[in-house]
């Protein structure tokens, strides 16, 4: 289970790993991806490469060993990464900067393209900017210092701000549609921003009841739009049908300490990846006997569906995961432990086709070529 | 006090003259903090100096090529710890063997990187970490993995070949040429494979040369023959020491007859080799060069004198050789001294010379963290409690966690040190530098699985109050929460309700709205959130909820005296609707609590509204 993947020591703490996006039509596995790094006097942010695919060695953990293309240095942490497209990758700092750096190809050098230095900032002090989300030219940044910001990649200024979104820190975002998106917080709660809006207050707030445990990290299923999975500081899974008002459809208890980042597998959603301070990554696999993916089962447990308020339009097909425990519902859950032995936490992961990376504490990075999904 | 072992070595302050002034300075954790006075060294004083210079002694934590070693060994010192206490211990060695090796890779990894990187500068550091895997290899054959007569010699040879790989190059050097038998470092390449016990390659390059010389090919037969029936222990065949000892006496008398009769006479070279074999000392002397050190020359030794030497008999020759080798004015080099202390089984010698050598506790902390668990350690009680093991890793992870991304490896190894080692966290942890939030919770995290809930507070105390100066206060109160740290959520309610009198209305209302349990941690914080429900009733317009709402805010004492003015005059529009909201009962302790408002000692209203109160209550 474990073939295929061994620690490569960087010398750097990583706090993000993100593929390089493959474009859909190929059927390529990818192979370059970013790496920032935190907690360093000089931080950086790094290309690797694994090397060329389709050339099926003999040596395939030498071949699989990531190269480092290029580096830059990077002001203040990294506390989020991701790709605006194939050439550029849009960073948040902990010195509340948002950085738009370019990849060039022909001379492998990055330079930076674009910055907005303050753009997370309190009256006097720095604020971190903790999240990102890009939907190409489009970046919505969130911080510590509660606001939400609009950018657009190539314009000079800030194309919209929403002060005093909250009055915690907002620790992740995703877009749930084009024009919505949705925040986690330090105090449990999930807000959704509709941006056809104006003025600066959410269209909706989910929390659990109970305690507010803060939140860390959002992936939105990727094809239905209302499903979402968060993770955050008690280490516990939830899934969510954002329409169905206060209630996640189902809560696990995935790990012993704060979760870090949580995937849906991009192609292939039965598939979810969460990692955690305990320097565990796990990967969660649901199945079924039937060919409707498993979000999509047939619901068996009453209760849940008499309290929704919305007839699925589908007929019949009620949205309950088979991820609910209790009945014997035609799906499983199967969990398994990516990395071959504790280690220290590991931050970040990124899923794409059969490739996995991840990047811990322990200042090593983890590729794994033949994720089973 | 104890005498000093060595000289201490002396660090030249730029810009200071010792002898004009006198220098001051305090310790810090990993460094000294020194500054010139403005004593000066004959008396009185003179202006002083704006300097003020940090002296580090270990360098070698910056460098990101360590880094991988210290991370690397880390991730084996976790591994090691885990090892289960009950195993018997025919099953440990070959663990510990192999862990002895893991950290024996990690070094030479970082060795090779070191070599790839500096050419010109800094291979100073390649050369110590070349020292330091040749002495862990050579506790390794002789501690861990105690190879008994025999077997020993045998370790000592892979040991010194490990370390004497330039013979291989040349060899191949040699070979690629287009006359081999003629090249200038022929013999060189064969005395060298004969000097490392490596008979079969010695026949392969020697036969080149009989090539060349057929006439005296029966000479040539006679060597091959001699080297290729050269008795080798093995030690999983049946043979025993005994029956190996009487086997290479018989062989050795045979080279000795070969020397007496001339045989090699005319072949000076093919004349040392046998003379060599026999073990003639002169003559492995008339090659240092080949042999390079004393500890090759030591090895050599025991293979052609003395193939079954005892462990304990080591130390001797050990000794002897290195008196013959070594050039008797020259001062030992450290690595010699250290060397020489294995070969004699000093172990707390080997630690003890090591630690002065070396600039960082690394090396002696795994070391013999490692030779603690295979149980070779006397239980040594240092004046200051802990054992040499605990001392060493408490050193070098104090070290660790003077630097800015190191110290969560240093973590690990405080918690295995179980006499101060927490006692050492609890003190370090507080002095992380908190940037970031999500630093901020990995040290909680870090805190919390080891119950030490006193910094637990104090760091989520921290970032209250940066949050609450920054204005923010869902993040001040999620701080709280963490901390279950009451007091400071009453501060936080107590700011909410400063802002709502100030500007009438709520700040943050997401947050109060929101509150859940966490409502619950104090009293100042659940009357907030009742406060802001009354709100939402009065919004709403269900006033009797509301009217009862309010009321048992003043009744259950959850409303704070200073704000019973105010909830007493957000009572009167109640008062003042036209359909009865309060009963005749709930008129009265509204009444109630105006009395005791008014009579008690807060002058918080003014005698207008106070006037109008009383009106408004005895008209109803």
């Amino acid at each position: 289970m474990m073939e295929g993947i061994n620690a490569k020591y960087v010398s750097q703490k990583i706090s993000k790993t993100r593929w390089r996006p493959v474009s859909s039509s190929s059927l390529q596995q990818p192979d370059i991806f970013a790496t920032g790094s935190w907690d360093n006097e000089d931080n950086k942010i790094s290309i690797w490469s694994i090397g060329e695919n389709g050339i099926s060695g003999l040596d395939d953990e030498f071949e699989g060993d990531p190269q480092l293309v290029c580096e830059h240095k990077h002001n203040g942490d990294v506390l989020d990464l991701q790709f605006l497209d194939q050439d550029r990758i849009v960073t948040a700092s902990s010195t509340g900067a948002v950085i738009i750096f370019r990849h060039h190809h022909n001379s492998q050098t990055l330079s930076v393209s674009q910055l907005w230095e303050r753009a997370h900032h309190y009256p006097c002090d720095n604020a971190p900017c903790t999240g990102i989300v890009c939907n190409s030219p489009e970046i919505v940044t969130v911080g510590e210092d509660g606001r939400i910001i609009l950018f657009r990649a190539d314009q000079e200024g800030v194309l919209r701000t929403i002060e005093n979104a909250d009055s915690s820190t907002i620790h992740d975002v995703t877009f749930l549609r084009t024009t919505e998106i949705l925040t986690v917080n330090s105090i449990g709660q999930l807000k959704i921003w509709d941006f056809r809006q104006q003025g600066n207050e959410p269209s909706q707030i989910l929390s659990l009841t109970g305690d507010r445990v803060p939140l860390h990290c959002v992936d939105r299923h990727p094809n239905q739009q209302h499903i979402v999975a968060t993770g955050g500081q008690d280490g516990m899974l939830c899934i969510w049908d954002v329409r169905q008002g206060n209630m996640p459809f189902s809560l696990m208890e995935a790990h012993s300490a704060e979760m870090w980042e949580v995937h849906f597998h991009p192609s292939n959603p039965d598939h979810l990846f969460s990692c955690s301070e305990d320097g565990s990554l796990l990967h969660w696999e649901t199945s079924s006997n039937s060919d409707t993916p498993s979000f999509l089962q047939g619901g068996r447990n009453t209760s849940i569906v008499s309290r929704s308020a919305i007839a699925p339009a589908g007929g019949n097909q009620s949205l309950i995961s088979s991820w609910l425990t209790g009945d014997s519902s035609k799906g499983r859950l199967e969990t398994t432990h990516m990395l071959p032995s504790q280690t220290l936490s590991v931050n970040s992961l990124d899923v794409l086709g059969q490739c996995l990376v991840c990047g811990t504490d322990g200042e090593a990075i983890y590729v794994n070529r033949r994720v089973p999904i | 006090m104890e005498e000093v072992d060595v000289e201490p070595t002396t660090t030249p302050i730029p810009g200071f003259d010792s002898n004009q002034k006198h220098l001051g300075f305090v310790w810090g954790p990993g460094d000294i903090l020194v500054y010139e006075t403005i004593y000066k060294a004959s008396g009185g004083s003179a202006g002083g100096c704006p300097f003020v210079h940090e002296v580090r002694k270990d360098e070698d934590i910056y460098s990101p090529i360590l880094r991988k070693l210290f991370n690397e060994s880390h991730h084996i010192f976790v591994g090691l710890q885990r090892i289960r206490e009950d195993l018997p211990s025919k099953n440990k060695k070959p663990q510990f063997v192999s862990i002895s090796k893991n950290y024996r890779s990690v070094i030479r990894a970082c060795m090779e990187e070191l070599q790839q990187v500096a050419v010109y500068h800094n291979d100073s550091l390649g050369n110590t970490l070349l020292s330091l895997e040749l002495i862990w290899n050579l506790c390794e054959v002789l501690f861990i993995d105690a190879a008994p007569a025999g077997s020993l010699v045998l370790h000592l040879l892979d040991w010194v070949r490990l370390h004497k790989a330039d013979v291989d190059e040349k060899a191949r050097e040699v070979l690629a040429s287009e006359s081999p038998a003629e090249h200038q470092a022929y013999w060189d390449v064969v005395i060298s494979y004969v000097l490392q016990g490596r008979m079969d390659e010695a026949r392969q390059v020697l036969v080149k040369q009989a090539a060349l010389q057929p006439a005296a090919r029966v000479m040539f037969k006679l060597l091959d023959n001699l080297l290729m029936k050269m008795p080798i222990f093995n030690p999983g065949e049946t043979q025993t020491l005994t029956e190996f000892d009487v086997k290479w006496r018989h062989w050795r008398e045979e080279v000795d007859h070969c020397l007496q009769d001339q045989s090699f006479a005319s072949n000076r070279h093919l004349e040392d080799i046998c003379k060599i074999l026999v073990g003639d000392e002169d003559v492995l002397l008339e090659y240092k060069e080949l042999l390079s050190t004393w500890y090759h020359f030591l090895v050599t030794r025991l293979l052609f004198s003395h193939p079954t030497v005892k462990p304990t008999e080591l130390h001797y020759y050990a000794q002897s050789s290195m008196h013959m080798f070594l050039d008797t004015r020259s001062v030992p080099e450290p690595l010699d001294s250290i060397l020489l202390a294995a070969f004699e089984f000093d172990i707390h010698q080997v630690i003890k010379d090591c630690s002065i050598a070396l600039n960082n506790w690394w090396f002696v902390g795994h070391l013999t963290d490692l030779l603690d668990h295979c149980k070779l350690l006397q239980s040594h009680n240092l004046h200051f409690g802990s054992n040499l093991r605990e001392f060493l890793l408490l050193e070098y992870a104090s070290g660790l966690f003077t630097h800015h991304s190191l110290w969560q490896l240093a973590v690990d190894y405080f918690d295995h040190c179980p006499e101060f080692g927490r006692v050492y966290l609890e003190l370090q942890i507080e002095r992380v530098p908190l940037d970031t939030e999500r630093k901020a919770l990995k040290v909680i995290r870090i805190c919390e699985q080891r119950q030490m809930t006193e910094q637990v507070r104090s760091i989520c105390k921290i970032m209250a109050k940066k949050a609450l100066r920054n204005n923010r206060l869902g993040s001040a109160l999620s701080w709280s929460i963490r901390a279950k740290d009451a007091a400071f959520a009453t501060l936080i309610s107590e700011r909410f309700l400063q802002d709502y009198c100030a500007k009438g209305t709520f700040s943050d209302l997401d947050l109060i709205d929101n509150l859940g349990p966490a409502m619950l941690l104090s009293d100042r914080l659940t009357f907030l959130g009742k406060y802001r429900e009354f709100h939402r009733l009065y919004g709403e317009k269900r006033f009797s909820d509301a009217a009862k709402l309010l009321l048992s805010l003043m009744t259950a004492k959850i409303a704070p005296h200073s704000f019973w003015m105010t909830l007493l005059t957000d009572a009167l529009p109640l008062l003042e609707q036209k359909e009865v909201i309060f009963s005749a009962d709930q008129t009265h302790e509204l009444m109630f609590c105006l009395e005791e408002l008014t009579s008690g000692k807060s002058q918080l209203f003014t005698l207008a509204s106070l006037a109008r109160v009383k009106q408004l209550f005895t008209l109803h």
